[in-house]
């Protein structure tokens, strides 16, 4: 049978899964006494309508547009990286170390230092697995998940332990200092009498973020390596046979992987809290794979999925705030999306595809 | 550590070992047929929160037992048609699973009871409670095997002894009946189970509905026999410990026993202890943490036997046309 044309496989198939999803969330509000309607009206406002919305929308984007490429480069070496919450993590060490103990005279050389930090951390803790499934034949899934836990464990320690000031109760680094704080979108963009992005987190970092898109997009579709990348997703035993070594290309996919999630804890750690906490991914890293899945694992897709779930996520927490509807609406809202996008994929594909080859037999 | 200390360690290890111990079989039965099963924590945490939402409103455990499994099933049944009827992947619609039950469980919760994302707490028949074997009381006199007969032996909830008790069983359908024969061909060569003319579709959602009767008891054990009532994200990665479980004991049900037994002893000693003293050095608490997931990537690293996992695991079934 004829396969249905590009555009309609890269529009039309998450469109309607999307659309899937969207449906079941507005059954599930309905389903606990709420109105759909006037909840999609509350996050559109409070996301959307005013600059401090859109400030929170594009700080939440900016993470899973980092982790969202992450899962998307390893999809393209078909492999399936879960670790990204703990490659954050681990992002969140490096970005800590560099900016505590590195006397930075400005902040765009402390940037540049921690964003070196970060995705060094990062790739390191995807090396281990990338290794082990390169040369041992261990499941990356399952090593990415157990290095999950690991960081957490680890970081824990860490911050307990070893850098937490003296006399301080909760689990944190200090306070980064004053050289290595970024300018936030309201210190950009604020003039002397509008202020915008009245205490909204997002900052600089978003604007690193899209340059990753950027770069991620012309490493896989503009240099060799990004072709030997896809060429050993596509087919292992074909690039084998093209002198692709498996071996390079599964670890040099994953160090890039996992240094794009550890860049992630940037906007988080040295945007937004300014010093290392506890849990600072807050699931940034698992919402990467609902990005990459509805973005096609192409960086423009993974541009606008992550804006889409900055948007829900920020909406959310709106909804929190003033409906009695939780946070966790978004958690369904995100399982529903890889459901249809990533798993259920050919429920939506296979009637689509028999729609066209219909419209093609009536054409002729 | 004196002995009576180390009963109540072993103690401990017991009751955290069974829901690894349940959920650590129902990936057995779902890998054993070729179906890679990482939704086992979201199908816990469903099938916890409806049995104890159940339990906690008619009073009764066993209501409150079966809505869990029928919970954890109804995951499963989602699991099934998307890696088996639709042929998807079986990873990612087990992300999805656990995303799922962490999302609907907390939306529920707060829409029936309105507190927090928990139940109520369960009492008198909403648990399930210590069953005192016979002569527990009598013997507990005895030295050395009085204690351990009456302390550790006895005095555990009926799960406990369900899940013991499903290990010989689990060995007994796998190696010893028809259906475990073609259960187990599944997962290694599904092609050859339908030349057979044995409908590997029928199997596979056999095993998958297994699983989920299997999660269903451990999350239903997690919120109405080791703890009352359910909170939010109970079951904090237990899902996992069972899945580095079945690795650990690379797909054999004995040796899942012992593995649960292992990885429960780990959590209790970190329970009761916080970092542990050897003298020369602390042991942290956070590494004892860690330690089911370090031992489990080093297995599977093969430096210390290698884990050979079911061979069609992972891989959806197109019959030859």
């Amino acid at each position: 049978m004829e396969k249905m044309p590009a555009w309609a496989d890269a529009v039309l198939v998450p469109l309607f899964s999307l659309l899937l999803a969207a449906l079941l969330s507005a059954l599930v509000i309905i389903g606990i006494g709420e109105d759909p309607v006037a909840a999609f009206k509350l996050m559109v406002e409070g996301a959307l309508m005013r600059s401090a919305g859109w400030g929170y929308t594009l700080y939440y984007a900016t993470n899973f547009m980092f982790t969202g490429l992450a899962v998307a480069v390893a999809f393209h070496a078909r492999l399936f990286n879960i670790g990204g919450e703990g490659q954050a993590l681990l992002g969140g060490l490096g970005v800590a170390l560099a900016c505590l103990y590195i006397p930075w005279p400005h902040w765009t050389l402390a940037l540049l230092g921690s964003t070196i930090g970060a995705a060094l951390f990062g790739a390191a803790w995807a090396f281990v697995p990338a290794y082990l499934q390169a040369k041992r034949g261990s499941h990356i899934v399952i090593t990415t998940i157990m290095f999950n836990f690991i960081a957490a464990a680890l970081l824990n320690y860490v911050l307990v332990n070893l850098l937490r000031p003296a006399g301080a109760m909760d689990p944190a680094t200090a306070k980064f200092p004053e050289a290595t704080h970024l300018p936030t979108f309201r210190d950009m963009f604020s003039t002397a009498d509008t202020i915008l992005f009245r205490g909204a987190p997002a900052n600089v970092t978003f604007f690193l973020a899209v340059l990753a898109c950027v770069l991620v997009w012309f490493l896989m579709w503009r240099t060799r390596l990004g072709y030997e990348i896809r060429a050993f997703g596509h087919s292992e035993s074909g690039a084998r046979y093209a002198g692709i070594s498996p071996v390079k290309i599964t670890v040099i996919a994953m160090l890039i992987s996992g240094g794009l999630a550890g860049l992630m804890a940037l906007n988080t750690t040295q945007g937004e809290s300014e010093r290392l906490i506890l849990n600072m991914t807050e699931g940034a890293g698992f919402i990467g794979i609902a990005v990459a899945l509805m973005g096609r694992s192409h960086p423009a897709g993974v541009f606008l999925a992550a804006i889409l779930f900055g948007f829900l996520y920020q909406g959310g927490a709106e909804l929190a705030l003033w409906t009695n509807i939780p946070r966790e609406l978004i958690v369904v809202i995100q399982a529903l999306v890889i459901l249809f996008t990533g798993a259920l994929d050919n429920m939506v594909r296979m009637p689509l595809e028999k729609l066209f080859a219909m419209l093609r037999k009536g054409d002729v | 550590m004196d002995f009576l200390t180390m009963i109540q360690v072993l103690d401990s290890t017991v009751r955290l070992a069974t829901p690894l111990l349940l959920a650590c079989l129902a990936g057995l039965f779902s890998e054993r047929a070729g179906i890679f099963d990482i939704g086992l924590e979201g199908k816990m945490l469903a099938a916890a929160f409806f049995s104890a939402a159940v339990a906690a409103m008619t009073g009764s455990v066993w209501l409150g037992l079966l809505a869990g499994i029928a919970a954890s099933m109804a995951l499963s049944g989602v699991h099934g048609l998307a890696s088996i009827t639709f042929r998807g992947n079986q990873l990612i619609s087990g992300v999805a699973i656990n995303f799922l039950a962490a999302g609907m469980t907390v939306l529920i919760a707060q829409d029936w009871f309105k507190q927090g994302g928990r139940t109520p707490s369960l009492m008198g028949g909403g648990r399930f409670n210590p069953i005192e074997l016979p002569f527990a009381e009598a013997l507990s006199g005895v030295p050395f095997l009085g204690p351990i007969y009456s302390e550790l032996i006895s005095g555990h909830t009926f799960l406990v002894y369900a899940a013991v008790v499903a290990v010989p069983f689990t060995w007994w359908l796998l190696y010893r009946t028809r259906f475990g024969l073609r259960l187990r061909a599944v997962g290694e060569n599904p092609a050859a189970v339908d030349t057979a003319g044995v409908s590997v579709v029928g199997l596979r959602f056999a095993a998958v509905a297994i699983c989920g009767v299997l999660c269903g008891i451990a999350g239903a054990y997690l919120a109405t026999g080791l703890q009352a009532g359910f909170v939010k994200d109970m079951t904090a990665g237990r899902g996992f410990i069972a899945l580095a479980a079945l690795i650990f004991a690379k797909w054999r049900p004995w040796y899942a026993l012992s593995a649960c037994l292992l990885f429960g002893f780990l959590q209790a000693i970190a329970l009761r202890y916080q970092n542990i003293d050897l003298g020369a050095f602390t042991l942290p608490v956070q590494f004892m943490d860690a330690l089911p997931y370090i031992l489990t990537v080093v297995i599977l690293a093969g430096f210390v036997g290698k884990a050979v996992p079911p061979r069609a695991g992972g891989e959806p079934y197109v019959k030859e046309r």
